[in-house]
């Protein structure tokens, strides 16, 4: 913990912590006013958009975009539940196996760890690229159009390995020797002892998992035609062409949108993009204590 | 004779024995170890694709060997050249100005009260936590057309409007601000944490030898956190032709007016794979990628290597 001694401050160290503050708040309000404009036209009117630009007040409230986006809201929902589904078992699969690897990585009585060492950071350094991935997964494992598509791909990475391996570094060894004495046998140890007192680690990276998964996209990009399986920030992606096609000329030649007037597009947009990230960004300032926490315990120093 | 062999089965038998004795924590670590064998090594494969003309139907092995073909249509193609130099400099843009920016937010935080802290904290994270999908959609807040806050502003002071998603030479700052609007407040964080455990007696010390502020965060501060700028630096110098798909795919909204300011290899690779269905060159492009990274890599962590070899990566 800092201990702030009192002392006579001088006038330039005021001043300076006063300049400190205003840039701090400067570029805290710049993080947070789009997200502002951005829920706050998704409440405005087409005309309004147009006519005064997006707002983060809306001169008159309407749920119009909201309407129009829960019409038909089987593929908002089909989304919703691959993205929970797959970013749930992602997770804990990564988990798994970041959390094994780093402890075992840790553990300075390893005979190969250095070997180990070695094999995980060469993953960091050299990678084969996207063709031979794409050519792995659809031909090797034929997981074109599977969810496991969607929940296979970074779930273990090197970077996150290193970052268990350093929180695990803390444990004293002191405490596995005196469990082997009474007879533990490796894996014991390792789930009785080590995961329990690791509970803040395992919180940190999974939140990490949690939130990569939850704004992954790509892969639903590469692998999934099937519109019912693709992920929530994809389906935003491809909302967004729909919902230009609706109000193009040509949709409107052919009798798409008859009896309706222009969709208001610019408030759906926005709509959907509240729909996607509001659930992240909701829960996620309350577990920002872990975030910071695990990365306070010197983890990533590797 | 006898001596010498029994010494080799010795040796051998301590071989088993140490295999046993770690047998257990190998088991352990044996998921991940699959994991990344399959996922991270196999793909490695892929850098033998360009050498050959792979197709699809005839699969890995059928496919015929081409030498360098694929490599010589790449040097002559000029949009690989451009995707190559935007992917360099953005990166190494994005090196200096990001890690440059963190320190000093860190140095800020340092400062304030722990109540303070949290409150900015909380701001400057909120941008990691969405993804570039969305961040597109704070672009086109301020980017579009007719409703954007830019052209707004421009109409107020009665300026003709800017069609941002048309101009390329607009979008060079503009993705250096969105990247570092996006990533400043992990990257300070991380910073800022590492602050946390540099040794108050030191502060301390340098107070009663009469240092003010500045001169502590820059004798001090800085320093104490050196290594991990140091780490993290080599880390994304591999990086540094791996354009960050998310970003150039999404922000310009793969508008083909903007690639000339945009387009990185990533994109480019994945537009050939898609749109031309062409393995060949994607996956040369992927092979120099790889290798360049790697190359450098090595190259940046001898010259730490050289100067302070305390802080080099291995």
């Amino acid at each position: 913990m800092k201990v702030k001694t009192k002392n006579v401050v001088s006038s330039t160290e005021k001043m300076l912590h006063i300049v400190f503050h205003i840039v701090l708040s400067a570029l805290a309000v710049c993080c947070l006013y789009p997200f502002l404009v951005i829920l706050g036209s998704s409440f405005q009117s087409q005309q309004e958009i147009l006519t005064s630009g997006y707002s983060a007040i809306p001169k008159e409230f309407t749920t119009e975009a909201y309407k129009l986006i829960f019409l038909s809201p089987k593929s908002i929902i089909d989304a919703y539940n691959v993205t929970i589904f797959t970013t749930l078992i992602s997770t804990v699969c990564g988990l798994f196996l970041v959390s094994t690897c780093g402890y075992v990585m840790s553990r300075n009585d390893f005979a190969y760890k250095r070997i180990l060492s070695m094999y995980v950071f060469f993953t960091m350094l050299f990678n084969g690229g996207l063709v031979p991935t794409y050519i792995l997964m659809t031909r090797g494992f034929g997981l074109k159009d599977s969810l496991l598509a969607l929940i296979i791909p970074g779930i273990c990475s090197a970077w996150n390995i290193l970052l268990m391996k350093g929180f695990f570094k803390s444990i004293p060894s002191s405490l596995i020797e005196s469990a082997k004495l009474d007879g533990a046998g490796e894996f014991q140890i390792f789930t009785r002892i080590v995961v329990p007192i690791s509970k803040p680690a395992f919180a940190t990276v999974g939140l990490m998992l949690t939130l990569d998964f939850w704004n992954e996209w790509f892969n639903s990009l590469l692998y999934i035609n099937d519109p019912s399986k693709v992920k929530l920030q994809y389906l935003l992606i491809t909302m967004l062409r729909n919902v230009e096609f609706l109000n193009s000329p040509e949709a409107q030649q052919y009798g798409v949108l008859t009896g309706m007037e222009t969709m208001p597009t610019m408030s759906v947009r926005m709509a959907m993009s509240v729909l996607a990230a509001g659930p992240i960004l909701l829960v996620f300032p309350f577990f920002q204590k872990y975030f910071v926490k695990g990365l306070t315990l010197g983890a990533v120093k590797g | 004779m006898r001596l010498e062999k029994r010494n080799v089965l010795g040796r051998r038998n301590a071989g088993i024995r140490r295999f046993r004795k770690n047998l257990p924590l190998l088991l352990i670590a044996l998921p991940a170890i699959i994991y990344l064998f399959v996922f991270n090594y196999i793909p490695l494969y892929g850098l033998v694709l360009p050498f050959k003309n792979y197709q699809y139907s005839k699969g890995f092995f059928g496919s015929e060997w081409v030498g360098l073909e694929n490599f010589k249509i790449l040097l002559n193609n000029k949009q690989v050249l451009i995707a190559t130099r935007n992917t360099f400099f953005y990166n190494l843009t994005f090196i200096i100005v990001g890690t440059c920016v963190a320190v000093v937010l860190a140095l800020m935080l340092y400062e304030m009260t722990s109540r303070f802290v949290k409150v900015y904290q909380t701001m400057l994270l909120l941008p990691h936590f969405i993804s570039w999908v969305i961040v597109a959609y704070v672009a086109l807040v301020f980017l579009d057309m007719d409703a954007g806050l830019f052209n707004g502003v421009r109409k107020l002071f009665g300026a003709e409007p800017i069609l941002w998603y048309n101009s390329p030479k607009y979008w060079p700052p503009l993705i250096v601000i969105f990247n570092v609007w996006k990533s400043m407040g992990f990257s300070a964080i991380m910073y800022y944490a590492s602050l946390m455990g540099v040794d108050q007696e030191l502060f301390e010390a340098a107070k009663i030898d009469g240092a003010g502020k500045l001169k502590q965060m820059w004798h001090i501060a800085i320093p104490s956190i050196k290594p991990l700028i140091i780490t993290l630096t080599i880390l994304n110098i591999g990086k540094i032709f791996y354009g960050d798909f998310g970003l150039f795919y999404n922000l310009p909204q793969n508008s083909p007016l903007l690639y000339s300011a945009t387009d990185v290899i990533d994109t480019y690779v994945y537009r050939t794979l898609t749109v031309l269905g062409d393995m060949g060159i994607s996956s040369a492009v992927g092979f120099y990628q790889s290798v360049l990274g790697f190359i450098l890599v090595l190259l940046t962590n001898w010259v730490v290597n050289r100067i302070d070899s305390d802080n080099a990566l291995f």
